[in-house]
């Protein structure tokens, strides 16, 4: 008697692990669509992240420094190198570039007066310098990206640093995309575009390609500022050794380094999953360019992708970051993801919203939708009431205070006075990828591997 | 009307670029000459005040860039991207310009006598380009506002994914580039090229002239229109 | 990416000057290229049975103190060549009778940290490491002689700033190139020429292109062929100006991102990445000046 091939119901609904759900889904709406799947934030996929790294703190051998007042100084200058009014920040933490238009100019608002308010900048993004984001900034950094739309020379000569944005670590060597949803007519004004169209920018810029033609576009901005606005250039983790270097030897004042776990406004997702190295092997592959050239505290580095924590914020700075820069984390504090909104201090669901776009609150990425739930990514003018530039600054800047309080704790926990003398010997991995990445030695072993043959 | 006369040749470009930096009453109305540019980069850029600039010779990348206000013609040939980034003004080329001539310029008027290498009018956002002579491919890529009079020929993929930017062509089309048709000139159009010719200088029948502008299907996404996204 | 000059002279009797003309072009290019330096100069031809053989002793222990005579003394003693030399500092050039290739082996053998940087009737090759100004002082290239040239300056892009990496770059015989840009394929060509005996000495995408191209030409291409094969099969961008005895040549990818300039007069031809290399050149006021199309080929014939 054979049994009945019924009867052996698990191997009947075995999922394939080639072909999972995810998959299946993926493969299923390509089909329907013709089009690639675009979408917002960073990578989803697990990557081996500073989680894997951890701090060696003083005991015997190394004496900790009082965790609540003993001196721990966290100034940060940048745009030391040719520039002749470097920028000065309290801490270093700054706001990543990030558009109006991706964001409402309540967003923008929010963002420039909690970044004031902690003494650090903010940053532009594609489609130009909103007076909100200006005003409220009292240190604010222009990117001059491939698109240039709305960048103008007056904003120029407003700008406290200017960012030549080369890439993006969620899609380098890819261009820009707004889409039609989010154009409103003072989206569309400042970009010059037809209201509603979607905008698909340049992956390269329209008027130079190459280190030896951006030495010449570094200069002209220089001679447009009188020499003396820093010029920050920001590349997407891939070739990270070479591409530092090259940024160092075209002038850069400072190199920001935006690893694969970066976000986006709206990319294909083959980008934000497939390209790109994460930010722990960019950072190590950043110092060594700069140690490389000996510019190492001469040029300034500035690592962002995925930054969540003021122990990811430490970690950074041990690997050799003289700054970071969040993107994602700030949108967060402002409510991206919650399940609920503020209006007048009282909390509001929003989970009827996030389902309408299919999603819930801790998984959403619908920021390329401009129907942002709780009034973040959006043009919309109902939903952006949804965020006040007042609530808004408030928790951003509790936020940033929250990651400034771990940033020292962890440092004066390694016995440091000054968060900047935070280095790699302060650090070890959990993990032989991150060793191998980050060069630092598995945990209780002198192992790092790759290093020496070994 | 006041004149005055800088040489490339003793003077550090620095020096130049922060005189013409001035305040614009100090320097409106001025007449400015740079003698021996030969080739350098950055000559006239980000300059803010209704002043006449002359570069005598030939200049390198940026020559004009972001120009507000400021008249410069530069009597040789200009590198790549001459007037980029323009808001107003006017950059007279006389002899040739390089690849991204007027890339992304918001405003005024960039006249190229000779020939426009690649992707002249790149970005365009409102400005205006008269080229005497033919202009490389990709001429005009993306330009979302403003206009391009080429007087000669263009190369491939003219107009590749245009806006809102029109492009009038005398001579012949290499190629189209995706999303950019030629439409029927209409009395509107028979003006502007006449008007635009004649700020340039160059005479030509408007009439002979083709109107290039975008047929909009890119506008937005289409599963079935076979669009290259 | 990098600065590229080229200059051929029309006029025999100008030939003298090569260098002198040549030196205020390369230094031009620095901000192009300020890693390092070099050119390829032709000369009037060596008799048919001979050769000339540029070698490099920078990458050896005794770098500008390399011990010449006694490899010259050796090398007679070896081969039946009559082999003479000229010295500057770490580069020699050795005059053979006879085929380059048993030389070259020999060289090889007797010591492999030399670098063998150009062979042919009519090439001379120098390059290395610092400025163009250093470079250029460091090799004499003021006093020159020939009819045309091709030089480099360099930014390193990928690959690391070392003297056997810098530009120009020969493969075969009397053939070099100078390259402006960044291929996006240079793995996929070693790898189809590797098989075919073809041997690299760098991991420059350079080089792909310069032995892809000789390849060709030794495969019986005409120089129209070989470049015609170069445009379908490298990827990336270029501007590349290459030298053989009786021409220069020319070319620029489709998307000519990589600048070029070129300046004619009754007297001479001058190519190079941006006009201020062309500036001083005499009469430059009345020369035809214009910029090469993009997928043209541009052959001038010394």
């Amino acid at each position: 008697m054979s049994e009945h091939p019924l009867s052996f119901k698990r191997l009947q609904k075995e999922e394939s692990a080639t072909f999972d759900r995810s998959t299946l889904d993926y493969i299923h709406r390509a089909a329907a669509t013709g089009l690639y799947e675009i979408r917002g934030l960073g990578a989803k996929r697990k990557l081996p992240h500073f989680d894997d790294l951890l701090f060696l703190a003083g005991s015997l051998s190394r004496y900790p420094l009082e965790g609540y007042r003993e001196r721990c100084v966290t100034k940060t200058v940048l745009g030391t190198r040719y520039a002749k009014k470097p920028i000065e920040l309290d801490i270093p933490i700054t706001i990543a570039g990030m558009s109006f238009g991706a964001l409402s100019a309540n967003v923008k608002e929010a963002l420039g007066r909690a970044a004031t308010a902690m003494g650090t900048s903010t940053t532009t993004g594609d489609g130009g310098m909103t007076p909100e984001e200006r005003n409220s900034s009292k240190t604010l950094v222009y990117q001059c990206l491939p698109s240039r739309y709305g960048f103008k020379p007056d904003d120029v000569r407003r700008a406290d640093a200017i960012e030549i944005v080369i890439g993006q670590g969620a899609k380098p060597g890819g261009g820009g995309m707004l889409l039609g949803q989010k154009v409103n007519p003072r989206v569309a004004a400042m970009r010059t575009l037809p209201q509603g169209v979607d905008q698909r920018s340049a992956c390269r810029h329209p008027d130079w390609t190459g280190p030896d033609d951006l030495a010449i576009k570094i200069q002209e901005l220089r001679e447009i500022t009188d020499w003396n606005t820093p010029i920050y250039v920001k590349v997407g983790a891939t070739r990270v050794f070479n591409d530092v270097k090259l940024a160092v030897h075209s002038g850069a004042d400072v190199v920001v380094v935006d690893g694969m776990q970066g976000g986006t406004a709206a990319t294909q997702t083959c980008f934000i999953e497939h390209v790109g190295i994460p930010t722990l092997a960019a950072v190590r592959q950043a110092v060594d360019a700069l140690e490389d050239l000996d510019m190492k505290g001469k040029v300034q580095l500035i690592v962002s992708g995925g930054i969540r924590s003021g122990a990811d914020v430490a970690k950074a700075l041990a690997l050799g970051a003289d700054a970071v820069a969040i993107g994602q984390g700030t949108l967060m504090a402002l409510g991206c993801n919650r399940e609920v909104y503020f209006r007048d201090g009282q909390p509001i669901s929003a989970e009827a919203d996030y389902a309408a776009l299919g999603t819930q609150a801790g998984a959403c990425h619908h920021c390329h939708t401009g129907k942002c739930p709780v009034g973040i990514t959006t043009q919309d003018a109902v939903l952006e009431q949804r965020l006040q530039p007042e609530w808004g600054a408030k928790h951003l800047k509790n936020y940033l205070k929250t990651l400034t309080m771990e940033l020292t704790t962890l440092a004066r926990a390694c016995g440091k006075q000054d968060v900047h003398h935070l280095e790699p010997e302060d650090l070890v991995a959990l993990t032989v990828e991150a060793a191998a990445m980050a060069r630092v030695p598995l945990a209780g072993t002198r192992w790092i591997p790759g290093l020496d043959g070994r | 009307m006041e004149g005055l006369s800088f040489d490339l040749a003793q003077q550090p470009l620095r020096e130049v670029n922060q005189f013409l930096h001035r305040p614009a009453e100090a320097l409106a109305g001025r007449q400015v000459r740079i003698e021996n540019p030969d080739g350098a980069h950055n000559i006239a850029v980000g300059l803010n005040a209704p002043v006449q600039v002359t570069v005598a010779g030939h200049a390198g990348y940026y020559a004009g860039g972001m120009n507000q206000l400021a008249e410069i013609t530069i009597t040789g040939s200009a590198s790549t991207g001459v007037a980029e980034n323009m808001m107003s003004g006017k950059v007279h080329v006389k002899g040739f310009a390089s690849n991204g001539a007027g890339a992304s310029a918001h405003g005024g008027l960039l006249v190229i006598e000779g020939d426009a290498g690649l992707r002249c009018g790149i970005s365009l956002k409102g400005g205006d380009i008269v080229v005497g002579g033919s202009v490389g491919s990709f001429s005009g890529f993306m330009a979302q506002a403003g206009r391009m009079v080429i007087c000669g020929n263009a190369g491939h993929a003219l107009g590749d994914s245009l806006y809102e930017a029109v492009i009038y062509v005398k001579g012949s089309i290499a190629s189209l580039g995706a999303d950019a048709q030629i439409e029927p000139m209409t009395a509107a159009d028979l003006d502007a090229v006449a008007t635009l010719l004649a700020a340039a200088g160059l005479d030509h029948d408007p009439a002979s002239f083709k109107r290039i502008a975008s047929a909009r299907s890119l506008y937005h996404w289409n599963a079935d229109a076979d669009q290259e996204y | 990416m990098c600065g590229i000059v080229g200059l051929l002279l029309k006029k025999p009797a100008l030939h003298g000057q090569l260098g002198e003309l040549m030196v205020p072009m390369l230094i031009g290019m620095t901000e192009r290229g300020p890693d390092s330096a070099g050119l390829a100069v032709f000369g009037a031809p060596l008799a048919e049975g001979q050769r000339k053989i540029s070698v490099y002793s920078g990458l050896t222990a005794a770098g500008a103190d390399y011990p010449w005579a006694a490899l010259l003394a050796a090398l007679n003693e070896a081969l039946p060549v009559q082999a003479t030399m000229q010295l500057k500092g770490n580069h020699a050039v050795l005059t053979v009778n006879g085929p380059a290739a048993p030389v070259q082996a020999w060289l090889k053998a007797h010591d492999p940290k030399l670098h063998l940087l150009s062979a042919g009737r009519g090439i001379e090759l120098y390059k290395d490491i610092g400025t163009p100004a250093e470079v250029a002082a460091r090799y004499g290239f003021g006093q020159l002689r020939g009819s045309h040239l091709v030089g480099h300056t360099r930014m390193a892009t990928e690959s690391a700033v070392t003297p056997d990496r810098a530009h120009p770059f020969t493969a075969g015989e009397d053939f070099c190139l100078v390259h402006n840009g960044s291929l996006s394929n240079p793995n996929g060509i070693r790898r189809m020429l590797e098989p075919r005996g073809i041997r690299f000495e760098t991991d420059n995408d350079t080089e792909a292109a310069c032995r892809f191209l000789e390849w060709r030409l030794r495969e019986g291409d005409t120089l129209h062929a070989a470049l015609q094969k170069g445009f379908e099969a490298l990827d990336g961008f270029f501007t590349f100006l290459m030298g053989t005895p009786t021409e220069l040549a020319l070319i620029r990818d489709p998307f000519a991102c990589k600048p070029a300039v070129v300046a004619e007069t009754d007297d001479y031809v001058a190519i190079a990445s941006e006009f201020r290399s062309l500036a001083h050149l005499p009469d430059i006021q009345h020369a035809t000046v214009f910029e090469p199309a993009p997928e043209e080929m541009y052959v001038w014939k010394a």
